[in-house]
């Protein structure tokens, strides 16, 4: 029975890693998302300043997250990655223009408009990519079983995840890295960047709470009855706190954000992503590929997993040591001068 | 419209384009991670501040060749699902964990001191932002050791079982796995590739502002650290990559038929093809220039040691002798030719005219991009070497791939073509602006250092030089 345990400690660090990247990534590529909406000059500096320093680190999460599934659940990375492959390329060309933009915006004052764009766009892309990717995952992928590929493989065709469901899903995700992003920078600039921020942060605020609406609102109608699970025991006892909490923090967000709160409302829009994550989580496990694949069927063998566990259990802790540091050293408001 | 393409090979130009691409950077991030380390060290030693003005002056060049290795480093993390699922689910259990510690150990080593490298200068004090800079250039090293291990690994696989369901699970002990037999040599072969890559590119740039004025101290001293980096490690190079070469011929010696085009077995000594035109369909290669026996003088050090050729190999086991051909010599050519820039420069350090003698630093600016050439040749030769297996002698290319559709694989890598010659071709493009740039006094940061924190008082005891640029 070790195995089993090894392997639920192994959903779990994934999951850590997918929701630290989501939260950590997701308001850099919020500030992306929301880049035309801030002035030329000092506003979209300060926002990329923010963030400068830090959205490197930010992005290793999601190569952790992929590449500790290839690790840990090979059989799943091998299946959900085919089955969204489009996403997937989509993505990682987003993140190619944005992870760039950093440099190159500087590097070419003559041609800093077209790299702003680049950096919105790769923004979008990239967010829209991994809502889909998500609501391609829920709503369920073909598989087959497949001695040749190991067992299982995906079978179905290469445009199975574009569904309204996974359309929804992504827009859900862009609403809410915007959220995250809009919230950070009225933690971290001032001004009236600041002021767009807040702005900005009442209207994504209300949208991410529809988007969570009605993505689920939509899951009844997918093939796999998710809320079987939501409606009886014992997942009902999980599944009523979800709502009423979202609802709370809902309102503690608009009641902070309308006060003058700067780090409170980055808080609630974090938990909301918690909520968000814990409903997910209720919905799929011990599933990784609903329905079909559980995270037994898809773990690597025993010695993979300890093999991977003696480290990570060493050095995650010492990662997440540095990773403050390196937020404490550029902590508090970007500061609006200086610039060349 | 791409239907009738076959997607297995769409597949495979599409992974060797984005690791082609992807290797430039981080052959050069390695070296240069390394030389800043190096810079800030004797600044912090001697106090000269031109040391300080010259890892000023790279760590902007630093930033921008980081930033397009870290965004080509991430699709290569995904595309072993996308377009080689079968590959991932039966590789995973062994190469997965060896993947996830590369994360763990080097990539957020690297990505969360690089912040604090670049932008903390003003920040943290001088000791701590050399340890960050150091942190770099380690996770840099790190991230080197366990991918070439994978990689290794898929050359060399050692300490497996397969288990029911087709998967190579670990046997025994990881560092069987870790330290498989070509390990050694090629993480040996690769960082040495990357500093001698990195000191011809710091060589030219130097040698470049030479050019325009010889008395420049900055470019003075970062032509003569490039060139002692050159002529001290080109001949170690040259002697790692022959070790590398007879671990090779003990594990893989079907790639090293290919690469010295021995398709005929040679019982009383085989011959060193200098030069010729692999013939594939005839099994010869044709106008062959070559230095009998020779081969096996170098591979078994004996001038009649009998040396199988391709013939002894079944044809549909044999790699592509063409491309291996040709690439090896691409390589071997160049790293003889960086053996002479170094020689060139002793000879002209002898003669106290290092500084003084344009035709070396024509030729240094000729050789700079050489060993970008050079690495891509190699990992060409290694790789191209492999097939057409992709764990060698146990899993087929042709049985690894994802259940792939045609216009997909099409659609995604006409995209990535497009995309990484824009994007990589601007940065380049940037690249060369900077180091076209004069190195002088007082250089300055990164230019988007975020000058002021509230609530915090910048770090005291720093010089001048390091003020923030208010």
């Amino acid at each position: 029975m070790i195995n089993f345990d090894l392997t639920v400690i192994w959903a779990f660090i994934i999951a850590f890693a997918v929701f630290a990247y989501v939260v950590m990534d997701g308001f850099d590529l919020g500030i992306g998302i929301l880049f035309p909406f801030f002035a030329v000059g000092e506003e979209r500096d300060q926002a990329m300043n923010s963030i400068a320093p830090v959205w490197d680190g930010n992005e290793t999460w999601l190569v952790l997250g992929g590449g500790g599934l290839f690790a840990a659940f090979p059989l799943a990375y091998g299946i959900i990655l085919p089955a969204t492959y489009p996403l997937m390329i989509a993505m990682l060309l987003g993140l190619v223009f944005r992870g760039v933009a950093f440099e190159f915006r500087w590097r070419d004052p003559g041609h800093r408009a077209l790299w702003d764009v680049a950096f919105t766009l790769g923004s979008v892309v990239a967010a829209m990519a991994q809502g889909m990717i998500l609501g391609a995952i829920l709503q369920g992928v073909t598989v087959a079983e497949n001695v040749e590929a190991g067992g299982w493989a995906y079978a179905g065709r290469w445009l199975d995840w574009l569904t309204p469901f996974s359309l929804l899903t992504g827009l859900g995700v862009v609403a809410g890295y915007a959220l995250l992003g809009a919230t950070w920078l009225n933690w971290k600039v001032e001004g009236t960047a600041q002021a767009h921020a807040v702005q900005l942060a009442r209207i994504l605020g209300l949208i991410t709470l529809l988007a969570m609406a009605a993505v689920s609102a939509a899951t009844p109608f997918l093939d796999y009855a998710y809320w079987h699970r939501w409606f009886e025991m014992p997942g009902i006892l999980l599944t009523v706190p979800v709502p009423l909490l979202v609802m709370a923090a809902g309102f503690t967000f608009f009641k902070s954000l309308n006060a003058g709160g700067e780090r409170l409302p980055f808080a609630l829009a974090l938990g909301l992503f918690l909520l968000g994550f814990a409903g997910l989580g209720i919905s799929i496990f011990p599933y990784i590929v609903p329905d079909q694949i559980t995270i037994w069927d898809a773990a690597a063998p025993e010695q993979s997993q300890i093999f991977m566990l003696v480290g990570t259990v060493f050095i995650m802790p010492v990662i997440i040591a540095y990773t403050i540091w390196a937020y404490w050293v550029f902590r508090g408001k970007v500061g609006t001068h200086g610039y060349h | 419209m791409f239907d009738h393409l076959d997607p297995v090979i769409l597949a495979r130009i599409q992974f060797a384009f984005t690791v082609s691409f992807h290797f430039i950077f981080p052959s050069f991030s390695i070296g240069l991670a390394s030389y800043l380390a190096v810079l800030e060290g004797l600044w912090l030693k001697t106090g000269k501040s031109v040391y300080l003005d010259l890892f000023k002056y790279w760590l902007k060049i630093f930033a921008v060749v980081f930033a397009m290795g870290v965004v080509s480093g991430i699709v290569m993390s995904y595309q072993f699902g996308t377009n080689w699922s079968v590959f991932s689910v039966k590789t995973g259990p062994i190469l997965g964990p060896l993947m996830a510690y590369e994360v763990l150990t080097a990539f957020f080593l690297e990505a969360g001191f690089l912040g604090v490298m670049l932008f903390g200068m003003s920040k943290v004090g001088r000791k701590l932002h050399f340890a960050a800079t150091c942190m770099v250039a380690l996770g840099t090293f790190i991230s080197a050791t366990w991918i070439l291990s994978v990689n290794s690994w898929m050359q060399t696989p050692t300490g497996f079982a397969i288990n029911a369901n087709g998967q190579f699970v670990p046997a025994g002990s990881w560092l069987t796995i870790i330290f498989n037999p070509s390990f050694p040599y090629r993480l040996l072969h690769t960082v040495i590739a990357s500093y001698l890559t990195t000191s011809l590119v710091v060589g030219a740039v130097g040698a470049w502002h030479l050019l325009k004025d010889r008395t420049n101290p900055y470019a003075r001293k970062m032509f003569s650290m490039a060139m002692w980096m050159a002529a001290l490690v080109a001949p170690v190079q040259i002697f790692a990559g022959d070790l590398h070469g007879l671990n090779t011929l003990e594990h893989q010696p079907a790639k090293v038929m290919a690469m010295e085009g021995h398709y005929q077995s040679h019982p009383e000594g085989a011959p060193l093809i200098l030069f010729g035109i692999p013939n594939s369909a005839e099994q010869r290669v044709d106008y062959a220039i070559e230095i009998p026996k020779a081969s096996s003088l170098i591979l078994k050090h004996d001038l009649n040691a009998p040396m199988a050729g391709l013939d002894t190999i079944p044809d549909d086991r044999e790699p592509p002798v063409g491309i291996v051909f040709w690439s090896f010599r691409v390589m071997v050519g160049l790293g003889f030719a960086m053996l002479g820039l170094g020689l060139f420069s002793l000879l002209a350090r002898s003669r106290r005219a290092l500084y003084d003698w344009p035709l070396l630093h024509r030729l240094a600016i000729v050789m700079g991009p050489t060993g970008f050439v050079a690495v891509i040749a190699g990992w060409i030769t290694t790789e191209v070497g492999r097939q057409p297996y992709t764990v060698y002698g146990q899993m087929l290319t042709g049985q690894s791939h994802s259940p792939l559709a045609a216009p997909a694989v099409a659609a995604s890598l006409i995209a990535f073509v497009v995309v990484y010659f824009a994007v990589f071709g601007a940065g380049t493009w940037y690249l060369i602006k900077l180091m076209s740039q004069t190195p002088h006094a007082h250089e300055d940061e990164p230019p988007q250092t975020p000058i002021r924190s509230a609530g915090i008082t910048p770090a005291p005891a720093l010089d001048g030089a390091l003020a923030p640029a208010e």
